[in-house]
């Protein structure tokens, strides 16, 4: 089985963001990058259908030539090889995206019987690349998947809804979008880790359009600093709780 | 005209699309809404004042079918010419919108807190709501979804016309859809539309019994944060966060949670806050209403006793 997995650099967030001095992006000179939740458990979902039915499994992802260090190390944990739509690092919107997307798969001699993205980016979160490269492909695509199970070429797909779950059928060739949660990603060994070094990575120089999402700015969201009322870790504590428990209506 | 995509599941429409109706009507004062298949709704989207319903209805629409939907609601668009097309920012809005603007070929622009139609300018939510992108869009007319709980829907009742019509659907439109549900939640409650969440982080441990017993006596659900799911402690269908579900319950608890903006991101919109903390210092502090600095170990079984006690 043929999989291709599409994933996006991000910045590894912390608690806060620091904007630069004129507000078009968040200032990342302290910050280190990783790939989004989302897209961590995508390669884990793809690794097991390698692991099932053999194949090989292609990472590829529209970005700085830097993002080579989050393609490695994704690699360590089972995928063959690697294509790197290489930016200049700046924004693409989705649409750009998912063309370059679309671009680089028509002209790939594999043909996937799974192309995988996150269900959305971590950062900017557009949840539409993986159907638009599904509606110019004229390829079935099942989004938000969360449980995963692969039979005589379909693809039975779990997707969670509050404590219950949908159940899709898809037939192969399909594009899913997945959740974190569909797989926990495993750790890389170390002969892994050394093994990805040397996995073949096509580098492709590709020019940006103009955007029809335009980012104009940033501005952080302001932080209604509660000031928490601090209540005493004893029983008096305790009973101070239970009467707010009371005066909000949770507790009769 | 605003067209309004108002997502159901099977009949039932959730308060974030009634939200997504409520933001329309700041943008224009007539306000259409398309529904696929079920029931077309029309005392409740009435209610909300909505004029016009466009229900789509078809022999192959019998549960949710995202990309029929995203086809009716494409036919509607080409149709009626909408100024602008809106959705709630739920899962199904969000994917159904994806697919008309994907058929319409024009850019969808979701998680929006304002929009400004006249310049084509929108606000909108990054990082799960922890940062704001100012944005131009170049489009010949506006499809965005509504950041949920941005606004709190609210009634203007009118009176709704149904005007039923048949989609023209391919067979790649119907191909995917809803077969199957599994696990009703047996009596229990969901974490989205608990009014009462028990959450605990990597101060709880792998043992969440405490964390069960309090939200069993307050009749509500067990959270927890992305480090949980991660260690394999409690299942993702509990993670409360960016990526997993985000909740605005009555009460939130967060026990031994640090805060980390993928968390904040899922229980910000909760009305009252607890944070139970080793750290005073920990970023959680600062979104709760009330905190308790200590190991939650010894101050959970003090706060089921009180509550135990209390209950009598």
């Amino acid at each position: 089985m043929e999989v291709l997995v599409c994933i996006k650099r991000v910045i590894l967030a912390g608690n806060t963001f620091v904007l630069n001095d004129d507000h078009t992006d968040i200032d990342t000179r302290h910050l280190g990058y990783t790939l989004s939740p989302h897209e961590e458990s995508a390669v884990e979902a793809a690794v097991r259908l390698n692991e099932e039915f053999g194949g090989t499994t292609t990472l590829l992802t529209l970005g700085h030539v830097d993002s080579e260090e989050q393609i490695r190390s994704q690699m360590a944990i089972g995928p063959d090889r690697a294509i790197l739509l290489e930016t200049d690092g700046s924004e693409w919107d989705p649409q750009a995206t998912a063309n370059a997307i679309i671009e680089a798969i028509k002209k790939e001699e594999t043909k996937f019987d799974v192309i995988i993205f996150g269900s959305e980016s971590a950062d900017t979160a557009g949840y539409q690349t993986g159907i638009r490269v599904a509606h110019a492909l004229s390829l079935p695509i099942v989004t938000n998947v969360k449980g995963l199970k692969v039979e005589n070429g379909v693809a039975r797909c779990e997707r969670a809804v509050g404590t219950m779950r949908e159940i899709y059928e898809v037939p192969l060739p399909a594009v899913l979008t997945v959740r974190d949660g569909i797989a926990i990603p495993r750790y890389p060994s170390v002969p892994g880790r050394i093994k990805a070094r040397k996995k073949p990575m096509d580098v492709f120089p590709v020019e940006k359009p103009a955007a029809k999402i335009e980012k104009v700015k940033l501005e952080l969201p302001p932080v209604k600093a509660k000031g928490a009322t601090m209540l005493s870790a004893d029983a008096d504590g305790a009973h101070k709780l239970v009467e707010i428990f009371r005066e909000i209506g949770v507790l009769s | 005209m605003i067209l309004v995509f108002v997502d159901h599941d099977r009949g039932v429409i959730e308060d974030i699309s009634l939200q997504g109706i409520t933001f329309a009507r700041s943008l224009d004062a007539t306000v259409e809404a398309v529904v696929v298949g079920g029931e077309a709704n029309a005392a409740l989207l009435g209610e909300y004042g909505v004029t016009k319903i466009h229900h789509a209805t078809h022999a192959s629409l019998v549960d949710y079918t995202p990309q029929a939907a995203g086809r009716a609601l494409a036919e509607v668009v080409k149709r009626t010419s909408p100024s602008a097309l809106i959705s709630g920012g739920t899962p199904r809005g969000n994917e159904v919108l994806a697919h008309a603007g994907a058929m319409l070929d024009l850019p969808v622009v979701a998680d929006c807190s304002e929009i400004d139609l006249g310049t084509s300018t929108v606000k909108r939510m990054r990082w799960g709501g922890n940062l704001i992108e100012h944005a131009k869009v170049h489009t010949s007319m506006m499809i965005a979804s509504i950041f949920p709980h941005q606004i709190a829907a609210l009634p203007a009742p009118a009176s709704a016309e149904v005007a039923s019509f048949e989609p023209e659907l391919t067979a790649q439109d119907t191909l995917v859809k809803i077969i199957d549900r599994t696990g009703e939640a047996a009596g229990g409650v969901t974490l989205a539309e608990a009014k009462v969440i028990v959450s605990g982080g990597r101060g709880v441990g792998e043992d969440f019994t405490l964390i069960e017993t309090l939200a069993g006596l307050l009749g509500g659900a067990v959270g927890c944060s992305r480090v949980v799911t991660a260690a394999g402690w409690r299942p993702h269908a509990e993670q409360v966060g960016q990526t997993g579900t985000k909740v605005a319950p009555d009460l939130y608890i967060a026990c031994g949670i640090s805060g980390a903006t993928q968390h904040i991101a899922g229980c910000k919109n909760s009305k009252t806050l607890i944070a139970i903390n080793t750290d005073g210092d920990a970023p959680i502090m600062s979104y709760a209403d009330y905190a308790i600095v200590g190991d939650l170990h010894q101050i959970l079984p003090a706060i089921i006793a009180a509550t135990q006690a209390a209950k009598g």
